[in-house]
């Protein structure tokens, strides 16, 4: 850019459109009202805690088997999502079969419903004497109250957020490749699991990093059908709604704020993950 | 919808060869998973709702509406969605002009910015509210000397859900506006046109159908959100009860007919919702974002 050899810095490349100033500052000043004071209200609470007594709080027993609970369904079920996602992805992009439109369609369901009309309608397909509980019952599964059936509300809540970001990955490949991997000899098989998962690698993974997300911190639907036992179902965020039942907001805080650095860190290392695997292999997202 | 040239029929497979696709038994194996894995996730639930609600009959159904505390709890849901998606709107839209039209430092910091609240739990999203305006935090004695009530009150309701959709119509819009460029919006600016002129006349038209596709899916989360209001409402019953939380309510006292009921409606709004997305994906396909096209 010839304007910026003249500078050596500057804030803004020049345009000729109007309004930069009035857009960025409306969206400055909104954001720092609604979300940064907010997050910046928490952190100073949690720091005002100090820290010996941040630690005590975030050592807990019961405080670190929620967190384990709540970041152990949500990996369980966000594999599993990866799982099925692509397989779904995969029979929407490239089969024909009828009813196709509505699946399609379906499949962002979990995006529009409430989670709490989820988590009760979970419940009752998944209690013992539920549609699906009463079979599971005899073969001696339990899924409404116990960590699995947190793992069936994640599983709901996190399905739209991989078959959506690997489906548009997937349209993208070009039939070239496939070809060539059959000539050269390769099994359908071969092709599939050498040459096109590869390269949805980057896209599986954004997948998974959102769907992970989305379930640490998941409640709605998760508290109908956990049961709620502490140091068994007990979730992490539900720990902080109790501690705040109980006026107990240094220990709520110092939760959420475990929690926020955990989940963050984890974003950090995915997203590190992500942008070595998008060098190493082809296709955006 | 591209890729349908390229779909497969079941059965036609040896006409275009196998090299490029799997022996039907495989396809239908995973047409078939696919369609049991939907059908225990997503389908039964949404028909569980329905199920459940008319259990007893429709009598019973209609009774648990007309319920007066029903009736508050759609009305303060009506409330809080018809502030926080219009306040959400002019952010979206400024946020998209300010990050698509033009090139600054800082701007994929500021996009990571705008897209926090969708990594912070919805507990947290009402946590933080708590702590600012509760009756520990630095600004309570002020609130209290001027008499505003924010916590468990409408407001908070209001910050909650703002913070909870705060990303999604920005989220929409600026990919959209960056695939559109600054062309047409030159083009009108070297014609004459003032700066609100262009906006009104040049990129509003333009970017309308994803704005509404932005807004249909802020409202769907909206009206549908939990964990953030539960946190801040206070559960005062006919008072702050928004639908979602007057459902568990309901559930938790055992009136499974009348939670179920309520639940109808928030499920009849997202297939609402679910039907106008994929008209809108269906029909004004380039107009909006490329990530939505399927």
């Amino acid at each position: 850019m010839a304007a910026q050899t003249r500078k050596s810095w500057q804030f803004r490349r020049p345009s000729v459109l109007p309004g930069f100033g009035l857009a960025l500052g409306v969206t400055l000043f909104w954001l720092t009202l609604i979300v940064l004071i907010p997050l910046a209200g928490l952190a100073i609470r949690s720091s005002g805690l100090g820290a010996a007594k941040f630690w005590a709080l975030a050592a807990d027993p019961r405080t670190l088997n929620a967190l384990r609970i709540s970041f152990g369904t949500a990996f369980l079920a966000a594999i599993l999502n990866v799982a099925f996602g692509i397989i779904l992805a995969w029979v929407l992009v490239r089969y024909r079969f009828p009813g196709k439109r509505i699946i399609d369609a379906m499949v962002d369901l979990p995006f529009a419903l409430p989670t709490a009309v989820a988590g009760i309608a979970l419940t009752t397909l998944y209690a013992p004497n539920g549609w699906i509980g009463q079979f599971l019952t005899p073969l001696g599964i339990k899924v409404a109250f116990t960590p699995l059936g947190i793992v069936i509300a994640l599983v709901f809540v996190g399905l739209p957020f991989v078959v959506r970001t690997v489906q548009p990955v997937m349209e993208e490949i070009d039939r070239e490749v496939e070809e060539a991997a059959a000539t050269l000899g390769a099994t359908r098989f071969q092709t599939i699991s050498r040459v096109l998962l590869p390269g949805l690698a980057p896209a599986v993974l954004t997948g998974f990093a959102l769907a992970f997300a989305r379930g640490v911190g998941e409640y709605g639907s998760v508290i109908f059908i956990a049961g709620n036992i502490p140091y068994v179902s007990e979730i992490a965020p539900l720990l902080i709604v109790i501690r705040l039942e109980e006026f107990n907001y240094p220990a709520a805080t110092a939760i959420a704020a475990v929690m926020l650095i955990l989940s963050f860190s984890l974003l950090f290392v995915i997203n590190l993950i992500q942008s070595w695997s998008r060098r190493r292999y082809g296709y955006g997202a | 919808m591209a890729h349908d040239t390229q779909a497969l029929a079941p059965g036609n497979y040896a006409r275009v060869g196998k090299a490029t696709t799997e022996r039907p038994l495989a396809r239908w194996t995973l047409i078939g998973i696919s369609l049991v894995f939907l059908l225990l996730i997503l389908l039964l639930p949404l028909a569980a709702v329905f199920f459940e609600a008319l259990r007893k009959g429709p009598e019973a159904f209609l009774e648990a509406l007309a319920d007066p505390e029903t009736f508050s709890a759609i009305r303060l849901t009506l409330i809080v969605a018809g502030i926080s998606v219009p306040l959400n709107l002019v952010f979206g839209i400024a946020a998209a002009w300010a990050i698509a039209k033009f090139e600054f430092k800082g701007k994929a910091f500021l996009t990571t910015l705008i897209d926090l609240p969708f990594s912070v739990s919805p507990v947290i999203s009402g946590l933080v509210f708590v702590l600012l305006f509760g009756s520990h935090s630095i600004l309570a004695p002020y609130l209290q000397s001027y008499g505003i009530k924010i916590l468990f009150a409408v407001p908070a309701l209001v910050l909650a859900t703002v913070f909870v959709t705060f990303p999604f119509i920005a989220r929409e819009l600026i990919p959209l506006m960056q695939e559109q460029g600054t062309s047409d919006e030159e083009a009108a600016l070297s014609l004459g046109a003032s700066g609100w002129q262009t906006f009104w006349y040049v990129t509003l038209p333009n970017i309308k159908w994803g704005l509404l596709y932005g807004v249909l899916l802020c409202n769907a989360r909206a009206m549908g959100e939990f964990g953030a209001v539960s946190v801040v409402s206070g559960h005062i019953r006919g008072v702050t009860n928004t639908m979602p939380l007057q459902v568990e309510i309901l559930y938790n006292e055992y009136n499974f007919v009348a939670a179920f009921a309520v639940a109808t409606l928030l499920a009849l709004l997202a297939l609402v919702t679910l039907v106008l997305k994929t008209l809108l994906e269906l029909r004004y396909s380039a107009e909006i974002s490329a990530s939505r096209r399927h």
